[in-house]
């Protein structure tokens, strides 16, 4: 779905699993939803998705090692420009986020109970409350792949899922 | 925080106040914890997490200042975050950690409560 040749993404960043690049990653993402007409809180949420989605990856799969690869794939408007019935920008952005770190049993990936207040444990959680879509998947040999797809909430929608989202 | 790792470390009104500044993600939040530890420290009863200045926090920030709120109840004294913004807050709720910490809305308040 993601990865044929026929589906190129509109950017690829690889990236080495270094804290320090989070910001740039970031600012990336938040650009180009910004760019495609997201407003600005649809925009800091897909960048809060995947700062959250490489800090897992930084922290759980590759250990802290800071030299393994990330590769984040960008499909601005994937199934085409939309408008609501009024004619306005609907956008929407999938990103796929993919690691050659060690695999993790699909049903060991969830967040942590919200009641057992502790550090950490928080990032899927997140992710989950920010974007419409969240599907992991194992890739074939190594590593994951996070498919996050996010969508352009109606403007007479938006006021009643503002509250509590970033 | 953001490039420089800044952080301001100061004490007034029987409060030792910490204020970063920048992003407080994965990256950066190593340094809020330094910082907040140093304030956990100091002879005062309160430590006030002034987040004025802070654009950007991850749950990497939220499990520091989570860990920092454990740290500082167990040690009997309090802790305050004060004057985060909309973004920042926004967090806090989607965690449901809104409830858990004391927050107010700026930094006089916080020195007040």
């Amino acid at each position: 779905m993601t990865n044929s040749a026929s589906d190129k993404p509109a950017i690829r960043l690889e990236l080495l699993s270094n804290p320090s690049y989070l910001a740039g990653a970031r600012e990336l993402i938040s650009g180009v939803s910004k760019r495609i007409g997201f407003d600005d809180l649809a925009c800091s949420q897909v960048a809060l998705a995947v700062d959250e989605a490489l800090c897992n990856i930084i922290r759980h799969g590759y250990e802290c090692d800071e030299s393994r690869p990330i590769w984040v794939s960008i499909w601005p408007n994937p199934d085409g420009a939309a408008t609501d019935d009024q004619g306005r920008p609907l956008p929407s952005i999938r990103i796929v986020i993919e690691d050659e770190a060690k695999q993790v049993e699909l049903e060991q990936i969830k967040g942590r109970d919200l009641e057992d207040i502790r550090p950490g444990g928080l990032g899927v959680h997140i992710i989950k409350e920010v974007m419409d879509e969240v599907t992991f998947e194992k890739r074939d040999g190594a590593g994951m792949r996070l498919t996050l797809v996010k969508k352009q909430t109606p403007p007479d929608q938006a006021d009643s899922q503002s509250e509590g989202a970033a | 925080m953001n490039g420089s790792d800044n952080i301001n470390i100061e004490e007034r009104d029987d409060a030792t106040i910490v204020k970063p500044e920048g992003d407080v993600d994965m990256g950066r939040s190593p340094a809020l914890r330094e910082a907040i530890r140093q304030a956990q420290g100091a002879a005062t009863s309160r430590v006030v997490v002034d987040l004025e200045d802070v654009g950007y926090m991850d749950s990497s920030g939220l499990a520091t200042l989570v860990e920092a709120m454990k740290i500082t109840r167990s040690s009997k004294k309090v802790l305050i975050l004060c004057a985060m913004n909309d973004r920042v807050r926004a967090i806090f709720e989607i965690a449901k950690l809104d409830q858990y910490f004391t927050i107010t809305a700026d930094l006089p308040s916080a020195l007040e409560s």
